[in-house]
């Protein structure tokens, strides 16, 4: 799976959690959770997505590096390449 | 035979409107399943029945606003319909309803809503009430071509449930404020013990069935509430009622704005993972528009926790009738002294906002002190 393929997927699933925000113009580089106006339940309810979707179960320790989108894509593709 | 009533599911709610009935006439309900889809200014919400029978009567249509504590329906219970098997019982006549002020007109009939089940379909996705339209197909029948017409005049539905909700705030926190003598605590609690023993049983984990924090700030609150039982209570009619069960509100945050604070209920019975799972639904279930009449009306105190916010403590006003409300704040690093070692502590501050009717600074400090201990030990929580 290419990284743009990665970022489809992962933008769809950011629209199931936060349906009203404008993706299109999310910034890659900066905090989701931040841009989002997304709470610690969402982010969960994002990471058991990225489970689902994935098979790749973020570990707490690994949230950092999924906090904006472009850290989330390429930590999906080190993970699914491995 | 029981009087089934419009229920109160908020402080200030005077009216509901009834948008569906989830049974029909003759049908069994049990304690607990739903009976009505009823709408407020705050939500659509799903109302419970309180008693196990057979539904005898349905009082009002769909699209009927009444007032709270209105008998909109009547139920036999399960000794009357074991007692019919041996004689017949008539059915006492309840006292009329006069709607209230309907927004809309809404058609009186008593058959059953003529509609195309397209047109139900769209009438639902659209929020648009069908009983409030007149139908141009044979008999008076509702078409999709109604609904549409219909949609094309309503203004957004967000908007007025925007209006509304801010409306219903506006009213609870006043009346708050204007009756409830507040008095307010705070204290700052190191957290390390508490996070340390959730990161690591998280590590153990499936992804779906992690924690999160505030289900021990949740668990912690029900917990201390058993020490100062006057906290967990409500004020009416002039007089403190103490609640047995321990149902905690959760101010929650609705994405286009506003908030509601449905129930965890029984929170002290239940074990962190099954409080973790009803947190989730629960959370979920608020953003997505269903609640349960219970977990609206049945909260015993409030907690508001504004720490994702980048808030570092907050005062919050109690939610009437409850007497009290904790607010937690932001998880933040401090330097902490222990056992005459400085360090850095994660750490967050509790506040208690109490009704100094029902209980005096020396309770609400002792409640406190025994929410800060609890957490100390977060693996007996």
């Amino acid at each position: 799976m290419t990284k743009e393929e990665l970022q489809t997927i992962v933008l769809r699933l950011l629209g199931n959690i936060a349906p009203e925000a404008d993706l299109a113009h999310l910034n890659p580089t900066v905090n989701l959770r931040d841009q989002l106006d997304i709470d610690s339940m969402d982010f969960l309810n994002f990471v058991i997505a990225l489970d689902k979707e994935f098979h790749v179960a973020v570990p707490e320790t690994a949230y950092s590096q999924i906090a904006t989108l472009q850290g989330c894509v390429t930590y999906l593709a080190q993970r699914l390449e491995g | 035979m029981a009087n089934f009533v419009m229920p109160k599911l908020g402080a200030d709610m005077t009216t509901g409107r009834l948008l569906s009935w989830s049974k029909n006439i003759g049908d069994r309900i049990e304690r607990g399943e739903i009976i009505a889809e009823v709408h407020t200014d705050k939500a659509d919400i799903e109302i419970e029945s309180f008693i196990s029978g057979v539904i005898e009567k349905f009082l009002i249509e769909p699209g009927d606003e009444v007032p709270i504590g209105a008998t909109i329906a009547v139920i036999r219970n399960d000794d009357e319909v074991a007692a019919l098997l041996e004689a017949p019982v008539k059915v006492p006549d309840p006292l009329p309803i006069a709607p209230v002020s309907p927004t809309q007109e809404v058609l009186a009939t008593t058959e059953r809503l003529r509609i195309s089940p397209v047109a139900r379909k769209l009438a639902e996705e659209l929020g648009i009430e069908p009983s409030t339209i007149k139908g141009s197909g044979p008999g008076g029948r509702i078409t999709r071509e109604d609904i549409e017409r219909t949609a094309a005049t309503k203004p957004p539905a967000s908007s007025d449930r925007q209006i509304g909700m801010r409306q219903m705030i506006a009213a609870a926190m006043a009346r708050a404020k204007r009756e409830i003598p507040h008095y307010y605590l705070r204290t700052t609690i190191d957290l390390k013990r508490a996070l340390d023993w959730l990161a690591q049983e998280n590590a153990g984990r499936s992804v779906a069935d992690r924690m999160l924090y505030s289900v021990l700030l949740i668990k912690a609150v029900a917990l201390a509430l058993r020490n100062v039982p006057e906290l967990n209570a409500t004020w009416e009619n002039e007089q403190v009622n103490l609640k047995p069960s321990i149902n905690i509100g959760l101010a929650i945050s609705l994405r286009q704005g506003g908030l509601i604070a449905p129930a965890l209920l029984e929170v002290d019975q239940k074990n962190l993972a099954a409080l973790m799972q009803n947190f989730r639904d629960l959370v979920q279930r608020t953003r997505a528009g269903s609640l349960r009449s219970s977990e609206l009306s049945e909260a015993t105190m409030t907690i508001t926790n504004l720490g994702e916010q980048g808030v570092e403590e907050v005062y919050g006003i109690i939610y009437p009738p409850q007497v009290a409300l904790v607010g937690f704040g932001k998880v933040v690093e401090r330097p902490w002294a222990v056992n005459g070692m400085l360090g850095v502590r994660p750490v967050i501050t509790a506040t208690l906002s109490a009704d100094h009717r029902v209980s005096d600074g020396h309770r609400g400090g002792l409640f406190l002190s025994a929410l800060d201990r609890l957490l100390q030990e977060p693996e007996k929580l």
